[in-house]
């Protein structure tokens, strides 16, 4: 409890149940987990273990059908969707297997996107995601449009758009799923970066000064998963093992 | 800064689908073009009708057997030239009274010959009416009164029967018979459909002579001011009542006149106006249709602006702006067809149909509400869309 206001987010016992013609699928049972502001988590498992539901409850897409959820200090569950947008707005940054970018717009105005909603102006808006396309070294992209770039770009303006509000918190579901090897380790290599804290530009108001975005990445890759301070396992809807490394600082 | 974002996107999402876009619209562009050349017309006939009929004269009261009627009048006139007396006392004076028997006879000068308009009338009728002359004399009141044949022609006629010589003196057949021409109409042009150069004066005693009738179908009777016209037309009617027992008389005034013709016109104008309403209807239903589709389209989309911070409100401003964007585009070239087919219509008709700036205004504000009316239900069903099923969707 005493820890609410310092973590960035925390599920406790969240559990969630679809609804499907009458056949209710449970696929998260009783989860409960803290993001402390900073941390690298790392989490994996095999298909339909409740992985990217457990994303969208952390990053406040989705609400848990029973358990509660701690967003920046605030419970999901009483707020309205208007509320959960502006929550998701200031504090969350998503990367998504399939990057969702908006087509026939340039890689400038997808990265700004979120500061749209957040109120900015059109100005300070272009400044901030050039900002966030030089940290993920798209500088000369700024004008291409998703389909003028290779995935691996296109997934690192979708990081750059995941940062460009300065989240406290950065969900990536399967970031390199849709990519080959090489880039996808470049892919992990920059988000591991971002969460060392080594792009000033990032800081968000709600991290500790210093330190970079708390990063939560869904993978599949043993290697990535080892280099991570936390390693969570889920099957069937629940979270099975929880295992750092040996010799990682918590 | 939402709204640029979401004017900006609406914009781009009907840039990106022109064609489909273009013909969505086109229930809008007929719907609103109907709007405009309906108002144009039905503005434009109002104020045809009015001139036509105060270039008449002014305070005038119509008097004919039966009930008011526009034609020609079906009941057979018991009017005769006495009434006219009868009434010429009542109206306070002979020059007051212009009465009229007409019929459509076959006129002949040389070897030319037309059909023509033959009005037996009393020499007083350009005071009474707004006649003048463009040559030679009109009827005199001993040419009424000796049953002269004499006769003032209509401009179509003269022209037609003279050509470019000078009527005044010729003699020239009316039904058969021999009639000297004194004096030629100004041009008129046509009024009230119909055309009123083709018609030709002769005195009311030689017309009923001519046509073998001691009838008179019609009085018109001026009054020194509108006031009158209401009691001056219920005495009228009264005396002609007594003095015809068992036949119905009507009064009517040139406001009367206009009442009338204004329902026509009303009935006309609603008629249009339904076509307007359907086609908007219609139009509205297929914005609806194609934004649903849009929706569906962009759920994708949706689920990522919702995902990056956008409320359901912005989502719904977006989708109702690319309606409403839509409807006003649609009405901005049916505002153009409307515009120019009333320009037709004055060219080729009498009718001066103009469209109206209130017209104009009206349109666009009526296309941009058919794109709110239509567009919040899709707009709706985006902004409630659920951001994680919206982002699996394919
Ligand atoms: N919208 C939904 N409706 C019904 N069942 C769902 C829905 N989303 C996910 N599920 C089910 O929940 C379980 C967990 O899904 P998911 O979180 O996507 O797993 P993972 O990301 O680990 O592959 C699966 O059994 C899946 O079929
Ligand atoms: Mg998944």
């Amino acid at each position: 409890m005493t820890d609410v206001p310092t973590a960035a987010v925390e599920a406790r016992e969240v559990s969630r149940v679809y609804q499907m013609g009458g056949v209710s699928v449970t696929a998260l049972r009783r989860v409960s987990l803290t993001v402390a502001p900073g941390d690298y988590i790392t989490i994996s498992g095999p298909s339909g273990s409740g992985k990217s539901t457990l994303m969208h409850l952390l990053g406040g897409l989705d609400r848990p059908t029973s358990g509660q959820l701690w967003l920046g200090g605030q419970e999901v569950g009483g707020l309205s969707a208007t509320a959960m947008a502006q929550l998701r707005n200031r504090r969350i940054g998503f990367v998504f297997q399939s990057f969702h970018l908006l087509p026939r717009t340039t890689a400038l105005d997808n990265v700004a996107l979120p500061l749209v909603y957040a109120g900015i102006a059109a100005g300070q808006r272009r400044r901030r995601a050039a900002q966030l396309l030089e940290l993920v070294g798209l500088g000369n992209r700024m004008r291409h449009r998703p389909n003028q770039l290779s995935g691996g770009e296109q997934q690192r303006v979708a990081i750059a758009r995941a940062l460009v509000a300065s989240p406290s918190l950065l969900l990536a579901d399967e970031p390199t799923g849709n990519l080959d090897t090489a880039t996808g380790a470049e892919v992990l290599a920059l988000l591991e970066k971002l969460n060392a804290g080594s792009g000033g530009a990032v800081a968000g108001g709600s991290s500790p000064a210093g330190s970079g975005v708390a990063v939560v990445i869904v993978t599949h890759d043993a290697e990535v998963a080892a280099r991570a301070r936390r390693q969570i396992r889920m099957r069937d809807g629940v979270v099975v093992a929880e295992a750092a490394p040996p010799g990682a600082a918590r | 800064m939402r709204f640029a974002e979401a004017w900006r996107v609406a914009l781009e999402a009907l840039r990106a689908n022109r064609l489909r876009s273009a013909l969505t619209t086109l229930g809008v562009v007929i719907g609103v073009a109907a709007v405009v050349v309906l108002v144009a017309i039905g503005t434009g006939a109002k104020s045809y009708v009015e001139s036509e009929v105060e270039g008449l004269g002014s305070n005038l009261l119509l008097v004919v057997p039966g009930e008011v009627n526009f034609g020609n009048a079906p009941t057979v006139s018991p009017l005769t030239l006495s009434d006219v007396d009868a009434v010429a006392r009542i109206a306070g004076g002979r020059d007051r009274v212009a009465a009229t028997v007409s019929s459509g006879e076959t006129v002949q000068y040389g070897t030319s010959r037309r059909f023509a308009s033959v009005l037996g009338v009393l020499e007083n009728t350009p005071q009474v009416f707004i006649r003048t002359l463009a040559r030679g004399t009109y009827l005199t009141r001993s040419d009424v009164d000796t049953g002269r044949r004499v006769t003032v022609l209509g401009y179509g006629v003269a022209h037609a029967l003279f050509g470019d010589r000078d009527p005044i003196g010729q003699q020239m057949d009316i039904a058969g018979v021999r009639f000297r021409v004194i004096g030629v109409f100004a041009q008129l042009g046509e009024s009230l459909g119909v055309d009123r150069d083709d018609e030709i004066h002769i005195p009311i005693t030689s017309a009923q002579r001519l046509f073998g009738t001691s009838r008179v179908d019609g009085l018109a009777i001026k009054a020194d001011d509108a006031s009158q016209l209401g009691s001056l037309g219920s005495r009228v009617v009264a005396e002609l009542s007594r003095r015809h027992p068992g036949t119905e008389f009507s009064a009517v005034t040139q406001d009367q006149i206009l009442g009338v013709l204004g329902k026509v016109l009303g009935i006309l104008t609603g008629v249009l106006a339904a076509i307007a309403g359907i086609s908007l209807l219609v139009g509205g239903v297929g914005v609806s249709n194609i934004m649903l589709v849009s929706v569906r389209e962009r759920t994708r989309e949706i689920g990522l602006r919702k995902a990056v911070g956008a409320r359901p409100r912005d989502i719904v401003v977006q989708f109702l702006l690319e309606a409403v964007l839509l409807t006003t585009l649609g009405g901005t070239i049916g505002i153009g067809l409307g515009i120019g087919a009333a320009a037709v219509v004055a060219a080729l008709s009498p009718v001066p149909a103009a469209a109206t700036w209130w017209s104009i205004a009206l349109a666009f504000g009526v296309s941009a509400a058919v794109g709110i009316v239509f567009g919040v239900v899709p707009a709706q069903r985006a902004g409630r869309l659920d951001p994680v099923v919206a982002l699996r969707s394919e």
